[in-house]
Formats: C-alpha cells, sequence, structure tokens
C-alpha cells in the first residue's frame, strides 16, 4: 500500500482509510511442510545444476524414449511436425527475418531443458518420464543440435560439460535506458506534414469473422 | 505459443452486416413519421404481459442480443487449442472493469478444475519454517482489495511485422482489469520467515505446465497478492480458481494461476517461460530477458473495426482504454489525422496505477475518413511510442511488449480498419 499514489485526494477521511490492514508478527497459521512433500513439489533445475537428481542417460536410448513420446510433435530428428515447437536447428538465425528459436539456436540453459522436460512434458501426460529418461530425451535433443556425440552420457556430472551456445545472448531488460528518450513532452499541432496508410490488415485477411 | 504472420485460407469479413440492421432502426427511431412510431404509440408485450419470475435464473448470463460479446480465439496463431489464447471483447465494454466471463484465458496445459478442497499452497526454500496452507487458511490472513489490469506479454504481438488482425478485441484482447481480494505475498512470506539471503521467489502453478516463472524478492514484498477474489467473486476456473498470483504492472505470464508453490531462492531458476519464452529478441539477435513490466499503452475500442460508426456524422463519442505498468496514466491524446494533430481526451477519472483507464473524446463527426490513434501518457511522463519508434529500438522480433499507437482508419461510410501509417 506504501505504493498506492492517492492521484486527487477527494479528503482527508478519504486518504485515512487507504491504509494495509495491520499485522503484528505470525499468525501461526499453516503448517511445517515435510521433507516428501517439498520433495514431490519441488523439482526445479538451476542453472548449475543445482536440484538435478541422480541418474543418466545417453543419446541412442533416449532417441528411443523420444520416439516413443516424443516424435508425434515434435518431430524424429526433433525439427518438430506442422505447428508444434522445433527443438532443433536454426543456428544463426536469430538476427534474421524469421529466426527460428530452438534449444540448439536460442535457449542459453541446459538446465531449463531438463526441468522443462521433467515437469511438463510429453504434453498431455507430464511428469510419466523417470530421471534416466528425461537424462536420454535431453542427451538426445542435445545430438539433435549437434551439441554432442552419439555416445554422449548426460548425467548430473557431464552436465557441466554442455554450454548451449546462445547463453550470452541475453541481456537484463535495459528499456529504461534504451527507451528514456520515450519520457518527453510530445507534439500536439503540425506533428508531420503528411499521412499515408503503409499497411492494411483487410489485404492480409486473415481475422476470423465475428459476424452473423 | 507461436505466433505467424499468414494464417488460413482467406474468408470475407461481415463486421457491417449486423451493424446496418442496427443503424436502419436508429435511423426509424430519430425520423418523425405522422403517424407517430409504433413502439410507442402501440402497446408492446413487454408492458402488458409479465417477464421471467425471480426463480428463473440463479446465476445469470447476459441477455441473447449481446451474444457477440464474447471470448473469441483466432485458430492459427497456436498449434492447439490448449496451449493457446483468446480474446477480451473489448470493443464492445465500456468503464474498466472487465466482466469474468468475457475476460481472456490464455493456458499452456489447458484450464485445469482444481478444488478448494485438493488445494494446497506451500512454501519453501530460504525459509525459517517450509510452510503448506490449506484454502480455509488463506483466507483467515487480513486481506485487501485492488483492481489491477492483467495483460499478457503478447498482447498486439501480431502486429509487430504491420497491421494483421481486424478488430481490437484481436490486436488488443489480452488484457482484462478486475478488482481483486487477497493476501498480501508479504504477509505469507513472513509467516514462513523468509530469509535475507533470499533475494528471488520461483512461484508456480498445480497444473501440468507449471508456468513456473522468478520474482525479485523486491517485488514479491511491495504489492503481489495471492488472490482468490475476482470482482466479488471466487475466481473462474479459467482464470486460476481457487487462488492464483496478481503482479500488478508486470505481464501476464507471471499472474501464476492455480499457485501451488512459493520457492524463497538466492538466484533465479531461468524457467523455459524466462528463456525460451517470455524474452524479446531484438534486430541484432541479442535478446532481453526479465522484462517484467508492462509500458503504457491505449487503444480506442470505438470507433473500431467491430465497432463501426452506424449513426452517420454529427455527435459522436470516441471511447478507449488506457493502462501502464509503470504508475497511473495522467493524459490521454487522440488523433483524428493519424497524429498531426492531437486533443487531449477526457478521463472518465482520475488514474489509477497498473489498472485500466477509461477516456472519452466527445466530439463532431463531419463524415468524412479519420485516422483515428490514441496516444497514452502516466504519471513517469512516459509516452507511448509509435510503431516506427519502437522499431527503431527493437527490431521486428521481440514478439512481446508491443505498446505502440494503434491506427484505425475510420472511412465515411462508417467502417473501420486496422491499418499502419507513415
Amino acid at each position: 500500500m506504501s505504493k498506492y499514489h492517492n492521484i486527487v485526494p477527494i479528503s482527508l477521511f478519504v486518504t485515512l482509510t487507504f491504509v494495509s490492514p495491520l499485522q503484528a508478527g505470525k499468525l501461526g497459521l499453516g503448517r511445517p511442510a515435510l521433507p516428501d512433500e517439498v520433495a514431490a513439489w519441488d523439482l526445479d533445475v538451476r542453472p548449475d545444476g543445482t536440484g538435478l537428481p541422480d541418474g543418466s542417460g545417453d543419446v541412442l536410448t533416449g532417441e528411443e524414449i523420444f520416439a516413443d513420446n516424443c516424435a508425434v510433435c515434435h518431430g524424429d530428428f526433433a525439427e518438430g511436425v506442422d505447428n508444434w515447437p522445433k527443438l532443433a536447428g536454426g543456428m544463426g538465425t536469430l538476427d534474421r527475418d524469421d529466426p527460428l528459436k530452438t534449444v540448439g539456436s536460442y535457449w542459453p540453459y541446459l538446465s531449463t531443458t531438463w526441468d522443462y522436460v521433467n515437469r511438463s512434458m510429453p504434453f498431455g501426460n507430464a511428469q510419466s518420464l523417470t530421471p534416466d529418461e528425461v537424462y536420454g530425451v535431453v542427451a538426445y535433443i542435445l545430438y539433435s543440435n549437434d551439441l554432442v556425440d552419439e555416445d554422449f552420457v548426460l548425467s548430473r556430472d557431464t552436465f557441466t560439460e554442455v554450454h548451449l551456445p546462445n547463453a550470452d545472448g541475453f541481456i537484463v531488460d535495459d528499456r529504461k535506458s534504451a527507451e528514456a528518450h520515450f519520457v518527453t513532452d510530445p507534439c500536439m499541432q503540425n506533428c508531420k506534414d503528411k499521412v499515408e496508410i503503409t499497411m492494411r490488415a483487410r489485404v492480409l485477411d486473415v481475422t476470423p469473422d465475428t459476424g452473423d | 505459443m507461436t505466433f505467424r504472420f499468414k494464417g488460413n485460407p482467406p474468408s470475407r469479413r461481415q463486421f457491417l452486416t449486423g451493424a446496418a440492421a442496427i443503424g436502419a432502426g436508429a435511423v426509424a427511431a430519430t425520423t418523425a413519421r405522422a403517424a407517430g412510431d409504433p413502439l410507442i404509440t402501440e402497446p408492446q408485450y413487454w408492458a402488458q404481459g409479465l417477464g421471467e419470475g425471480v426463480d428463473a435464473t440463479p446465476y445469470g448470463l447476459p441477455i441473447e442480443y449481446e451474444s457477440d460479446v464474447v471470448r473469441r480465439n483466432v485458430d492459427w496463431l497456436t498449434a492447439d487449442t490448449i496451449s493457446s489464447i483468446n480474446f477480451t471483447p473489448i470493443h464492445a465494454l465500456d468503464g474498466t472493469i472487465t466482466p469474468q466471463g468475457c475476460a481472456f484465458e490464455r493456458h499452456h496445459s489447458g484450464a485445469i478444475e482444481l478444488t478448494k478442497e485438493d488445494y494446497r499452497l506451500m512454501i519453501n526454500g530460504l525459509v525459517d519454517t517450509p510452510l503448506v496452507f490449506t484454502y480455509g487458511d488463506l483466507e483467515r490472513f487480513p486481506r485487501e482489495n485492488h483492481v489491477y489490469f492483467c495483460e499478457c506479454a503478447a498482447n498486439t504481438g501480431m502486429e509487430w511485422a504491420g497491421a494483421q488482425l481486424n478488430g481490437a478485441q484481436f490486436t488488443h484482447g489480452m488484457i482484462h482489469n478486475m478488482e481483486y481480494t487477497g493476501v498480501p505475498l508479504r504477509t505469507l512470506l513472513e509467516e514462513a520467515g523468509y530469509q535475507t539471503t533470499g533475494k528471488w521467489v520461483y512461484v508456480e502453478g498445480a497444473d501440468a505446465s507449471g508456468n513456473g516463472r522468478s520474482i525479485p524478492m523486491d517485488k514479491a514484498l511491495d504489492d503481489v497478492l495471492v488472490a482468490f477474489k475476482a470482482n466479488g467473486e471466487a475466481l473462474r476456473m479459467e482464470h486460476g480458481y481457487p487462488v492464483r498470483l496478481v503482479v500488478p504492472g508486470w505481464e501476464g505470464n507471471m499472474w501464476v494461476k492455480w499457485l501451488r508453490r512459493i520457492e524463497v531462492a538466492d538466484a533465479p531458476v531461468e524457467s523455459r517461460e524466462e528463456t525460451s519464452k517470455y524474452t524479446d529478441t531484438l534486430a541484432n539477435g541479442i535478446s532481453r530477458k526479465w522484462t517484467w513490466e508492462m509500458d503504457a499503452k491505449s487503444v480506442v475500442t470505438s470507433p473500431s473495426p467491430q465497432s463501426p460508426i452506424t449513426h452517420g456524422p454529427g455527435p459522436l463519442v470516441i471511447t478507449g482504454l488506457a493502462w501502464s505498468g509503470r504508475g497511473a496514466i495522467k493524459r490521454v491524446d487522440v488523433s483524428k489525422d493519424g497524429g498531426k494533430t492531437w486533443e487531449t481526451a477526457r478521463l472518465a477519472k482520475p488514474g489509477e496505477r497498473m489498472a485500466l483507464s477509461r477516456f472519452y473524446l466527445d466530439t463532431e463527426w463531419d463524415g468524412t475518413e479519420m485516422l483515428l490513434q490514441s496516444r497514452a501518457m502516466d504519471e513517469t511522463g512516459y509516452v507511448q511510442p509509435t510503431k516506427a519508434q519502437l522499431r527503431e529500438v527493437r527490431g521486428l522480433n521481440s514478439i512481446y511488449h508491443n505498446n505502440c499507437i494503434q491506427t484505425w482508419w475510420v472511412k465515411p461510410d462508417g467502417e473501420a480498419e486496422n491499418v499502419e501509417v507513415s
């Protein structure tokens, strides 16, 4: 509530009513979480590998698991089917007109791949893969991106050997400086000499019908 | 969600088919007739017979004549409808509060059904005591009420490369604005005893996608709300029932629904939703990450492609919405000539921080074509940029955070179209 700016205080009374509820110390609500409960839900894996479980998987085993569980949407070679995400390819396309963003071309950290596959894939049957299977699938995705050889075995130990190509491809939000010029006193009159229509949605015509 | 610039085979728009009929009725009502308007001179059945009883509708829906005021999806935007988006009919709404039943949805693994009985919220990590709360526990903490907008980071994202979708619902409808009731996240973190080494919280949902996001502790302790009511009633299933996170001013992806776990950590997780997605690629191939705030933005909701002018020249209400994740809206300017000249519109009420503002420009339309634009200013002095200004800094591939000035080309027949202008 401290950040609430009362723009037009109608009266002192109104201002005084805008205060947060007082709270003195803890209320004693909730109960301690048990270790098994935390272990069941706290699955996230950090870029440094923190959170990875024991286990391992190699490329060829991963290929079989991928074929059975993933390829129907993501393709036999992780190249994507129809409109489903492509997991491999697109190297060097990020500064082009139509960049292809994949684990290989775009993702900064391998931890994210492990974490996301483990928690949320396969789509519609999440959390059905064992840690060894996840290691294998991730090893196969790396192989599909030409980042490891086919004899590569991914485990908690070998995890830190892998560096994804676009690890340095990200900067922290810099809008406050890079777009500081949007804080300005805007033009009101005679702001430009002429105005021409340069593009029309009607010509593209991809909006769903909304009438009738 | 993958946005493509080209979609399915074209189909003809019919926005004016229905509108023309409405217009004809309006003309009849304003034209003097010798015999008088039969809607006045002849008794009507609703003035003679009986309406519905109070037991007919325990929980009502809008009258059938408002059936066009509904969420819409655009099937070619995503691979399926489960990890997808739909759009709020902002072209037909007024004021600022979004009716929950037509407030947009964005899911990554569908809208799940989670009962209050089955609901659990865990706080773990760098805390003195990891805790588990039931839904009932949450209702026993002191509550607050706040109105905030929730805007998808991808709102207007399909328009980066050009004018594409023809309607404010589709170009700007990944947004809703509700009055939330909930417990400050700070209160729950204090209950668990968060440690000073905890610089981040990682929040995730109970759905298969998890939608995990890292939030800096400063924001978590400031104004983030663990909400269980919206617009007076329980959250809708599709909006996170029974509990969601409310992250004022920040991109909608961080408003984790079906919230099940809050982990206090000394570092961000760099999850899928803050690396692969919700990162903004610049022209040089470098991408911004952690672009949390939604910048000042506005759109004219009427007239607009789905809300054409049907009454001919004369008095015209130009209206729209403005908002900013940086604070309160201070001013909205409207141009009728594509940005050559601007008039300052009227705010329906003083802007509120991180909430939608309604603006009106009560004007006289001479029946000639207009290039309608709106331009929002917030309390930090930030002025909503043009798309050209944004492209100058960011290029065409940012996907997210498109807060550019929108142009509607209103033609002499009152029809409006989404266009870009020089």
